[in-house]
């Protein structure tokens, strides 16, 4: 520990820490543009000078290491002339322009200008213009404005690990751009803009929506992925006008994917907001009563064996645990599913489903394995963390099968299961070092679990590390991927099929009714099924259904999602369904009080204690011996991910498909409109 | 000074030749291993020299691919010095010192010769395309003011009359004699050397 006098003030802190940190400590705010806490020092912008004795001149208290008995002055003449004199090279090129700027209100510029900034401006000649860069459908540049900070820079070159954005020619001249000016190929490109301390990069979808003082916060939970980052849903009436990200260090640190950001236009169109009903192959609006009577009269003269239940990706738990009441008490039928594929599942512990060494954990690894996982589509900030521990600790990353390019290097090798088998039968040289590494982490994605052998090589793999003490009570390195937000939730109810035969017989056209719950992603062809489709969007669901009843999308009810690590969040109401949709697992509470009176919820508190109160119990595993473990040589593949089209939120957003049309490149034809 | 412009016109590939792709390894060998990065100037530099000194895109991406660094590495470093040429330049290409010694010895009638005879703007081709002209910050020989660089030669202490010659025989591709144009050797006062005599290599 180092003793140090900041304004006066003794404290203590740290070796290794710079004087702006140290400043943090004792209180003192210090002004920067440049510097960043998750991003390397630049030393650049020079607003962080302070004042340190024996100094003669001013420091940049942002690239200055503490040393030993200084003594810091932030509050004295001489900063304030200094900072008075950067701030008004900063603003000498800067226009004048923020009565149209979309940073106004948020910029930090704007913010420091008003304590360090004179009222006049000095510099009488012509303003440096700078010509806008492209930087692809998410990014709006507007590049005299810069002030060659280089957060976006080193925040591409770092955190994304696609070093596509610099700064080119010099002095006056400097301009930032993307290499030619492409669209940057990253899934985290768009926190360039909460990283942009002025108003040079821009939110293009969400340009010139509103001010962010109109805007009404909520934090919130993001459903993209089953990360689960954290984030704040900022809406203007009931329209959800854009998503940024909340600082949660466990989870997403300070950012989020592109697709938990810009996915929320989708929450604008194709929304369902009145009861539909099918009557030759035209839908017709129908009131709620209406619809709740057609469907008392189905349920009532369908045998309780021919209905099923599928649940969605997108599904809080509230509305599950609603779901599994009503099969299991009113309607009686055991037909309910969560997954997408009989995916090979042991809920004989939360263990065998959960990302076990947490987020957290993958920042002290050692040694990463990935089996049939694409991480950088299936969880991207989680990518993001495992390249954080590739920086940090230099970690080996092998994959089976080539996945492209991850933004860090790993080591291929065959994609095939006899690789997995040698490393649990300790033949080869990855068996080796996995019992030398400390913190090994070995992850599977569901698609390696779809395999024929999956029990084999999941159960097996298990075995090899805790025979090698890899699962102990301080590290388990076994770790499964999921890809939906509701899929750890889904296996924490229960909600999968007890006779792992629900899909298949959906297949084959066994059931006369099928409610699907926010199910939009199937591959079943329809005979003479009647459909229920509950959700919010009309999109495959909806389209083959016979009866659509109106439901809200994440950002407009409250509800519970349990993220890939097992960790409960709670994704807050930030607007109100649409037209005459209700919140899910009011829908879902109606349907069982069509039924049977006594059945349904008074309220949503009971839910919830309900809930909670199943989550508490132990589990029971019914499922797991119905799969064969047994070894076959086959193919291990990743999922197939349509990234900007995954869920039906992303499918109805403009942007995603903007997005999604450059990374395909898909040329236009000029008819798009 | 304002930023340079890139090319239009690109070639689509650019390979080192044998003798520079043994030069090249032999540079990278200069600095530590791990560190093999820190070429990519001397790499531009031998890219400019083999394509009629100037640097296509495609030689910042064959640089960047050879150093394992990423294209943006290397477009940052080749717009940030003077020194690349990134559109095509002429067979003769002349650089006229505009700082200020040169500039009160009289720099500026030398580029209005250029303006002349030359083009009406700098970086643009001559007539018959094989010359061009810029201005350019202090080339460091002061001492024989005013001065221009064409390609590797000096022509030192010239005036309006003997540039406009030289300028015309470059015109005709023809090679003019580089050096002092007041008959002085190297730096040495102009009628010869008075002092130090003693000295053999003073």
């Amino acid at each position: 520990m180092l003793k140090v006098k900041v304004n006066d003030i003794d404290i203590e802190v740290e070796e290794g820490l710079t004087v702006l940190q140290a400043c943090e400590i004792a209180g003192a705010e210090i002004p920067r543009f440049c510097y960043h806490e998750k991003l390397s020092i630049a030393g650049n912008c020079r607003m962080c000078l302070v004042e340190i004795e024996k100094s003669r001149k001013p420091v940049a208290s942002c690239a200055m290491p503490v040393t030993e008995g200084m003594n810091i002055k932030t509050n004295t003449k001489l900063v304030e002339k200094a900072r008075k004199g950067v701030m008004e090279f900063l603003l000498a090129n800067h226009p004048l322009d923020c009565p149209v700027c979309d940073q106004g209100g948020e910029c930090d510029l704007q913010d420091q200008s008003m304590f360090y900034g004179i009222d006049k401006s000095r510099f009488k000649e012509n303003k440096r213009f700078v010509p806008e860069k492209y930087m692809g459908p998410l990014i709006k540049t507007q590049m005299t404005r810069c002030i060659h900070c280089t957060r976006c820079v080193r925040f591409a070159t770092e955190v994304a690990g696609v070093p596509e954005i610099g700064a080119i020619g010099r002095g006056e001249d400097m301009q930032i751009t993307t290499y030619l000016e492409k669209a940057m190929e990253s899934e985290l490109s768009a926190n360039v803009i909460d990283l942009c301390p002025v108003g040079a990069l821009t939110s293009k979808p969400y340009v010139f929506e509103a001010r962010p003082w109109e805007l009404k916060k909520t934090e919130s939970v993001d459903v993209m992925d089953a990360v689960g980052s954290n984030i704040r849903v900022d809406t203007y009436g009931w329209e959800v006008k854009r998503i940024l990200p909340k600082i949660n260090e466990d989870i997403n640190e300070e950012w989020i994917s592109d697709k938990t950001r810009y996915a929320c236009d989708g929450l604008k169109y194709q929304r369902l907001d009145v009861p539909y009903v099918k009557k030759k192959n035209n839908f017709n609006k129908i009131s709620w009563p209406e619809a709740l009577h057609i469907l008392k009269n189905k349920i009532n003269s369908t045998n309780p064996e021919k209905v099923a239940g599928l649940t969605g990706d997108l599904t809080n738990m509230e509305t599950l645990f609603a779901c599994k009441e009503l099969f299991q008490k009113v309607l009686k039928s055991k037909d309910l599913e969560s997954r997408e594929k009989n995916i090979y599942i042991n809920l004989n512990s939360r263990k065998n489903y959960l990302f076990n060494s947490e987020i957290n954990g993958i920042e002290k690894s050692d040694l990463i394995l990935l089996i049939g996982t694409n991480p950088r589509y299936e969880a991207t900030m989680l990518n993001a963390r495992i390249r954080k521990s590739f920086l940090k600790n230099n970690t080996e990353i092998i994959s089976l099968g080539d996945l492209g390019d991850l933004t860090y290097p790993y080591k291929v090798i065959s994609n095939l299961t006899e690789e997995v088998k040698k490393i649990i039968e300790n033949n080869s040289d990855i068996s080796k070092k996995i019992k030398n590494a400390k913190y090994p982490l070995i992850i599977f994605g569901e698609a390696a679990l779809t395999l024929n052998s999956s029990k084999y090589l999941f159960e097996g793999f298990k075995k090899f590390l805790k025979e090698n003490n890899k699962i102990n009570e301080e590290w388990n390195s076994l770790n499964i991927i999921h890809s939906n937000a509701s899929t750890v939730g889904s296996f924490d109810l229960d909600i999968v099929s007890k006779t792992n035969e629900t899909l298949e017989k959906i297949d084959n056209n066994f059931f006369e009714l099928i409610f699907l719950i926010g199910r939009d992603n199937f591959s079943f062809t329809k005979k003479n099924e009647f459909i229920v489709y509950i959700g919010s969007h009309g999109d495959k669901g909806a389209e083959i259904a016979d009866l659509i009843l109106p439901g809200a999308a994440f950002t407009e009810q409250d509800g519970y999602y349990t993220n890939l690590e097992g960790k409960l969040q709670m994704a807050f109401k930030a607007s109100y369904p649409p037209g005459k949709a209700k919140e899910d697992w009011i829908i879902i509470n109606e349907i069982s009080k069509l039924i049977d009176k006594d059945s349904m919820f008074k309220n949503k508190d009971e839910l919830l204690r309900a809930m909670h109160n199943y989550l508490s119990s132990s589990k029971k595993d019914e499922l797991s011996s119905l799969f064969k473990e047994e070894y076959i040589s086959e193919k291990i593949f990743t999922l197939p991910i349509d990234y900007y089209h995954s869920n039906v939120i992303a499918r109805s957003s403009k942007t995603m498909n903007e997005c999604r049309n450059i990374r395909t490149k898909l040329k236009k034809t000029g008819t798009e409109g | 000074m304002s930023i340079k412009k890139i090319s239009k016109e690109q070639p689509d590939k650019f390979e080192f030749s044998d003798e520079n792709l043994n030069l090249a390894k032999k540079i990278v060998l200069n600095y530590p291993t791990g560190k093999k990065k820190s070429a990519v100037m001397a790499l531009l530099y031998l890219a400019q020299k083999q394509n009629n000194n100037w640097i296509p895109l495609a030689a910042m991406k064959y640089i960047a691919k050879y150093l394992e660094i990423s294209y943006i590495n290397v477009y940052e470093v080749a717009t940030f010095y003077s020194m690349y040429n990134l559109a095509p330049v002429g067979k003769y290409f002349i650089q006229i010192c505009t700082t200020t010694p040169c500039m009160i010895r009289g720099a500026y009638k030398l580029v209005d010769v250029c303006k002349k005879n030359i083009s009406e703007k700098e970086k643009e081709f001559s007539g018959n395309k094989n010359c061009s002209w810029t201005e350019v910050e202090c080339l460091g020989a002061c001492i024989s003011a005013p001065m221009a660089q064409i390609n590797d030669d000096y022509y030192e202490d010239l005036n309006a009359k003997q540039f406009e010659i030289i300028i015309k025989d470059i015109l005709k591709d023809k090679k003019p004699k580089a050096g002092s144009y007041r008959g002085r050797v190297n730096s040495e006062p102009e009628k010869n050397r008075q002092t130090l005599l003693e000295t053999k290599n003073a």
